[in-house]
């Protein structure tokens, strides 16, 4: 073990960490704004409860993806110094706009709503978790173009001189098409989670207590949360689709590893599941779709999909020797686990709709079980969709431009990063365990009794709001 | 004006927002166990900032793709050679940020002390090292001809770095003190004001020395007079706080955390990092910098969004101008 693979384990488990919270900040805000419209519009005290309920939960959550998100920002000079250097022309850009534009409106507004319940006119204050909610979908588009430039690097050219790759068109960094595909992905994979939670939270409620005056608050919640949930797992299907195409075209050994795929085919199988021997000489095992790997990556039942083997020589004699290939159990694993476990947060969501069909709530002690499943699930195959497409870039930094290994900080010691790496995940550890408690703990209180809001010349009350 | 220039100046406009926003921050948290005789008080401290933290810490993190996008030589050897140093700052961040948003969420005494501690250490902390690391950046580190950092841990320990994180400390508790007697009422304001003198004496006498001592390690007459104005800022602060004028008192310790940062950044210009071994080492504006392409974009961003940001930043204070005291906490 050297100081290299111990950055590169930092940065897998401090980025997967950061993102259990991101989908969640990302969707609930969303969300949270609908339920607080929803009441700006017809007065119903249920929505008034739905939100402050969910609001609560959603704050929880976002306190750790704002904390755990600056060490990201760190990490890459901190662990990455010589990626920094090589890239900073042109990655350094979007992260700066993004603490510019997206970060300060997300921040800023986001404390104008939490302690603004009494001192913003109600048009303002709904406003306030609008443009927040706003401000955090629009900084996962300039994090998720810095990343596509890792992926599918353009609009830059090398520049022999300085040995740093240089920016050319900024325009081409943002709209470069791996961006614009990975960002609806995203979103959606964020939603996914965030109508999961609507509905595990709700079902719980609606099965352990059948009479509560808050019946109809929860029914709503869990059908609209599983509306949600079902409506994103279509548009994360579409958009992956549309992913799996461009990753063909510009990433062919990322498709090549997704599938375990060692000999180019024309028409290739999709594999369901196959057990072999890692080098691909032989499999023990294996269920086939025939012609839909072909169709998923080309768009053609009968196109032509590169095995690995043809690549690695490929690239071998393109960049010189050494391998060129992913890890293939991680990649192939994750990629399905990506997948199954999204799949199966829809089918729950589909059951919910189900047993709440023509005004019936549910009774089955299995479906609250399911429920409470389903908020793990996507998030599960948001974290395994992000280990797939990390790792299937390996073992390039910029896909083609620089390797991992090249982009290391020297001047970080074995002792420094290991230092680093335990601090980390002994204080990440610590709050998850405390989150999940919190989380739990406020699910269970329910939504709130709403109180008349006081005077608004009293000074001397007390705040509706205070840490 | 070359371009290299304004970003040496954006960021340096970055850090001096931060360190007079989060500065009065971690002034409120380092005072938490020193003001707030009990929970009521303490929440009164921590709602004083609760609107506001998030917003004034997305400064940091500005200023830092600032330095990325704008200088990344500057932002790779720093942050790497820096390495320790800032992994405690992050830890403390991460601490204090849950702290602020978990402390009330359970009633139990411990609960909130333990919150209580995160806050402290999660302030002191980033307001010694934040002094500690621009003191070493004044004065220059071990970098190779790469511009590699070849120091050790020990190297950022020095006298002259350990003075600055005594004064930034200092001078963060003052803005603090200032800030609890600017925003509160009842009891918490007097003592808060009364702190803050005793406090801000101290904090004239470190600050006085810390300058002086920069100026002697690099200056020009510009950081000269800056420094200068720096101290005096901070005395006519400290007047206003003696007789109890909080509004001008404020005024006063942020204007002299301002000019102290921009005193900093005045003495390093052009340099960025000084190298104290290789001259050909030193990273500068220049040698730093992106490409023109790059920075002229940037500048168009920054021209359009940094009004926008000041302007909602600033109206948010005004919506959360009023004074809180104990009357005002509600019990769950």
């Amino acid at each position: 073990m050297d100081a290299l693979d111990v950055a590169r384990w930092q940065f897998g488990v401090t980025t997967v960490y950061h993102f259990l919270f991101v989908p969640l900040t990302i969707g609930l805000s969303v969300l949270v704004a609908i339920l607080q419209t929803l009441w700006h519009r017809t007065g119903d005290e249920k929505y008034l409860k739905l939100t402050k309920f969910y609001g609560k939960l959603f704050l929880i959550n976002f306190a750790m993806g704002v904390v755990t998100g600056i060490v990201q920002e760190f990490q890459f000079g901190m662990n990455w110094s010589d990626y920094s250097r090589f890239v900073g022309d042109i990655f350094g850009a979007p992260l700066a706009i993004e603490a510019l534009v997206a970060f300060f409106l997300e921040s800023t507004f986001i404390g104008l709503w939490i302690f603004g319940w009494d001192r913003l006119p109600a048009r303002l204050h709904l406003a306030s978790i609008w443009t927040a909610a706003i401000g955090t979908n629009l900084s996962a588009y300039f994090i998720l173009a810095a990343n596509s430039f890792m992926q599918n690097p353009v609009g830059y050219r090398y520049n022999p001189d300085t040995g740093r790759a240089e920016l050319t068109d900024f325009l081409a960094v943002l709209t470069n098409k791996v961006a614009l595909i990975t960002f609806p992905h995203t979103i959606a994979g964020a939603f996914l989670v965030a109508g999961s939670l609507l509905v595990a939270v709700a079902l719980w409620h609606l099965i352990r207590n059948r009479d509560s005056a808050d019946t109809p608050a929860y029914r709503f919640a869990a059908r609209f949360g599983a509306w949600v949930t079902l409506a994103s797992a279509a548009l994360v299907v579409v958009t992956g689709d549309i992913q799996g195409k461009i990753m063909t075209q510009v990433q062919p050994m990322k498709m090549a590893a997704a599938e375990g795929l060692y000999t180019t085919e024309s028409p290739a199988s999709f594999s369901v599941l196959t057990i072999g021997s890692l080098d691909g000489s032989r499999e023990l095992f294996a269920l086939k779709i025939p012609y839909l790997l072909s169709y998923l990556g080309t768009g053609d039942p009968n196109g032509t999909v590169q095995g690995i083997n043809d690549l690695q020589a490929r690239y071998s004699a393109q960049y010189g020797a050494g391998s060129y290939t992913p890890i293939i159990p991680v990649t192939y694993w994750s990629f399905r686990m990506m997948i199954g476990f999204g799949l199966a947060a829809a089918a729950i969501a589909l059951l919910v709709l189900w047993t709440h069909r023509k005004g019936r709530t549910p009774t089955s002690t299995w479906l609250l079980r399911a429920g409470l499943a389903m908020p793990i699930l996507p998030l599960l195959a948001n974290s395994f969709g992000w280990i797939f497409t990390e790792m299937g870039r390996q073992p390039w930094i910029v896909f083609g431009e620089m390797l991992t290994r090249d982009g290391v900080s020297r001047s970080v010691s074995l002792t420094e990063v290991l230092t680093s790496f335990t601090a980390f995940t002994l204080i990440y550890a610590t709050l998850a365990i405390i989150e999940v408690k919190l989380l739990i703990r406020y699910a269970k209180a329910g939504v709130p009794d709403i109180t008349p809001t006081p005077e608004p010349d009293d000074t001397e009350r007390p705040l509706t709001f205070a840490y | 004006m070359e371009l290299t220039t304004i970003w040496f100046l954006l960021v340096a406009v970055l850090f001096t927002g931060y360190f007079i926003l989060e500065g009065f921050d971690f002034g409120v948290g380092m005072l938490l166990p020193v003001l707030g005789r009990d929970d009521k008080e303490r929440r009164v401290m921590i709602n004083t900032i609760g609107p506001v933290w998030d917003g004034n810490e997305v400064w940091l993190i500005t200023a830092g793709g600032a330095m990325f996008a704008a200088f990344p030589e500057w932002y790779a050897t720093l942050f790497s050679g820096f390495y320790l140093p800032l992994l405690l700052i992050l830890l403390a961040l991460i601490a204090r940020g849950v702290a602020f948003e978990y402390r009330h969420k359970r009633p139990e005494a411990s609960w909130k002390r333990r919150w209580d501690n995160a806050i402290f250490f999660g302030s002191l902390v980033p307001a010694i090292l934040w002094g500690v690391a621009f003191a070493n950046i004044l004065r220059g580190v071990p970098l190779d001809a790469d511009h590699e950092y070849v120091g050790g841990l020990l190297n950022l320990l020095n006298p002259y770095a350990l003075l600055g994180g005594a004064t930034t400390a200092a001078l963060f508790a003052t803005h603090g003190a200032v800030f609890v007697a600017l925003k509160t009422v009842g009891d918490i304001r007097g003592r808060a004001a009364a702190l803050a003198v005793r406090l801000g004496v101290a904090a004239a006498v470190l600050a006085v020395a810390f300058l002086s001592w920069t100026l002697t390690i690099r200056s020009s007459t510009a950081a000269v007079v800056l420094a200068v104005a720096a101290a005096l800022a901070l005395l006519g602060g400290l007047a206003a706080a003696t007789v109890r004028r909080e509004g001008w008192a404020f005024t006063g310790t942020a204007a002299a955390i301002g000019l102290a940062v921009a005193t900093l950044f005045t003495a390093l210009f052009p340099n960025v990092l000084p190298s104290t071994l290789d001259p050909t080492g030193t990273l500068t504006a220049t040698n730093a910098a992106s490409t023109p392409y790059t920075l002229t974009i940037m500048t168009w961003v920054a021209v359009f969004f940094t009004p926008i940001v000041l302007a909602y930043q600033g109206w948010t204070y005004w919506v959360f101008r009023k004074r809180i005291g104990v009357t005002h906490i509600p019990h769950h």
